[in-house]
């Protein structure tokens, strides 16, 4: 479904990415550990186009190695930021239209929204609030509902748990769990590696820039090097 | 049923303007309707600079340059032939800016869309800068405009500016496109266009994951603002029928930033009150830059002194209450009635 081949990202004479690849198969959870700095976020950065790569990208069988984030947007893979970046002074509605921006189906945007609504209540009770007033869970939700509006294929997520309570990190990854049932690919970018790795079908470990380890969630979470360095032993 | 309400209140709203502005005619003085007359063109251009500024997040210092686009263009369209060839006399105009003339609407129109072509031209690539650079660079702009109307002498006359341009920017003209600005921008911002402005505005970053085309979008912003601030610069110019490269200093962008900013950053109705509020004030403040005798003590008149107490109220306004008088909020019909309604149940209580 998503491809990533020797994947290489510079800032300026910092080597972030070296040689990163990494597969994303269709109707998974894929995730990609790490400590702080370790490339998480350049990875999806460099996927959807927002910084500049060396190396190759295939989604859906198409290369997309040098299309605009906004071409990437529209063929169907979506970045869920980090921090969430929702839009504060848009109401919830908008936020969720915003999502549709690459859509002119009326009625099929309508039916979308209905869906997320359907999926998250709490956005159809908030749906004239504006988003700077939701809750961090609230928020999150917001915006992965946004990024269902434009129905993609595959979403991928930066550190959705960050700066969320435990019980919220916990309704977060049920929820990322719910879309993935509904038969979205995601690629999640986590610190929480504990949480991740719960619900990932298959895991990659990045290290200073470096895939260092990879298998399947439970493989990682009986590892040793993995339970030491991201599960405090 | 909403919508019929706001619609007949709205032509209500404007009928009652207009009542006040043929009353304001036959009854106030000339310098009272000058005054006037001002207020409209300042929100002309205070409503264009809050839509790149306030909608869409761009800070851009380029007013005056527009504005002197828009000033010269029109004025050279509606100077009549006989004038054109008295006032130039360094060098005489250019061939066919030396006899064409223009009725005044088209040509205030032309003055828009002058400024709103160099808007684009100069918007691919200043867009890229964010933030502060973008500032930097739209101030260069608007000296290179001033540098070259001084020195650009076939064509603007120079240092010695147009003179004797007609005064067809009436009280009605400048209200009528006062309105027809305030219009456009609100049906604008209220569009689906509009929240992408806005959301580009909230986060760049995440409008471009939603695959909007952020550059594109802002260019757009960015052009239509041009085009209202030629606009403005075009009716003043008329207005005060005299025109010179000195005239657009960046102390004019200064004055319509601080109207949008003392209004309210993305208000329209903010920066409609804090037009009126601060060009009246302007003209009232006027006072003290007159010299003073308070008892044996005379004080001679500091001519910029208005400027120093402007300045002083910026500040304060951007300590103590950064988000202007309206703050993000809007003045709506139904907000209006909200109001009366909840006041007047109380009363009855």
């Amino acid at each position: 479904m998503l491809r990533v081949e020797n994947l290489d990202v510079y800032y300026g004479g910092i080597h972030a990415l070296k040689n990163v690849s990494i597969s994303v198969p269709r109707g998974k959870i894929v995730t990609l550990i790490g400590a702080n700095g370790a490339g998480k976020s350049s990875t999806l950065r460099a996927i959807s186009g927002l910084v500049r790569k060396k190396g190759k990208v295939f989604h859906d069988g198409e290369d997309i190695s040098s299309s605009s984030p906004e071409a990437i947007t529209a063929g169907g893979l979506v970045l869920v930021p980090e921090g969430r970046k929702i839009f504060p002074h848009l109401t919830v509605y908008e936020n969720l239209m915003l999502g549709a921006y690459v859509r002119n189906d009326r009625s099929g945007i309508d039916e979308t929204r209905e869906w997320v609504y359907d999926l998250f209540p709490r956005l159809r009770e908030r749906a004239w609030q504006k988003g700077g007033t939701l809750s961090g869970g609230e928020q999150q939700m917001l915006a992965l509902g946004r990024a269902l509006m434009s129905r993609p294929n595959v979403i991928m997520m930066d550190e959705p748990s960050l700066g969320l309570a435990p019980l919220l990190v916990k309704e977060v990854f049920e929820i990322i769990a719910a879309v993935n049932a509904e038969g979205v690919t995601l690629l999640l970018v986590e610190q929480n590696a504990f949480a991740a790795l719960r619900i990932a079908h298959h895991a990659y470990v990045l290290e200073v820039g470096r895939i260092v380890l990879e298998g399947s969630g439970e493989e990682l979470l009986a590892d040793g090097r993995v339970r030491e360095a991201y599960l405090g032993g | 049923m909403y919508e019929s309400r706001t619609k007949r209140l709205n032509v209500a709203a404007v009928a009652l303007l207009g009542f006040f502005l043929w009353w304001a005619q036959g009854n106030l003085d000339g310098y009272k309707i000058q005054i006037l007359n001002l207020v409209a063109i300042n929100i002309i251009l205070a409503l264009s600079l809050n839509l790149i500024y306030g909608f869409t997040g761009l800070f851009s210092l380029g007013h005056a340059g527009f504005m002197a686009i828009g000033a010269y263009v029109s004025s050279l369209l509606i100077l009549p032939a006989a004038q054109k060839e008295m006032i130039f006399l360094l060098e005489p105009l250019v061939w066919p800016l030396s006899v064409l003339q223009a009725p005044f609407f088209v040509a205030v129109l032309a003055g828009g869309v002058a400024a709103a072509l160099f808007g684009l031209l100069i918007s691919l690539p200043v867009l890229r800068l964010g933030g502060d650079y973008l500032g930097i660079a739209t101030l260069g702009f608007a000296e290179i405009v001033r540098v070259v109307a001084n020195n650009l002498s076939g064509i603007t006359n120079g240092a010695l500016g147009l003179k004797g341009i007609p005064n067809h920017a009436n009280i009605w003209w400048n209200y009528g496109w006062c309105l027809f600005t305030l219009y456009f921008i609100a049906r604008l911002v209220n569009s689906n266009f509009g929240n992408v402005l806005k959301a580009i505005r909230d986060d760049e970053t995440a409008a471009r994951a939603m695959g909007i085309d952020v550059l594109r979008c802002k260019v757009v912003s960015f052009s239509i603002g041009a085009f209202f601030a030629g606009v403005g610069g075009a009716l003043m110019a008329s207005l005060l029928t005299t025109i010179d490269p000195k005239m657009f200093l960046f102390l004019l962008t200064f004055n319509v930033l601080m109207i949008v900013v003392a209004g309210g950053l993305g208000s329209l109705s903010g920066t409609v009150i804090a037009g009126v509020v601060i060009t009246v004030l302007l003209e009232w403040l006027r006072f003290v830059e007159n010299p003073v005798t308070i008892g044996s003590f005379h004080i001679p008149g500091i001519p910029g002194m208005r400027m120093v107490i402007f300045s002083m109220a910026l500040l304060f306004i951007i300590l103590f209450r950064r988000e202007g008088i309206m703050g993000m909020r809007e003045i709506t019909w139904n907000g209006i009635i909200g109001v009366c309604r909840r006041k007047g149940e109380k009363d009855r209580d």
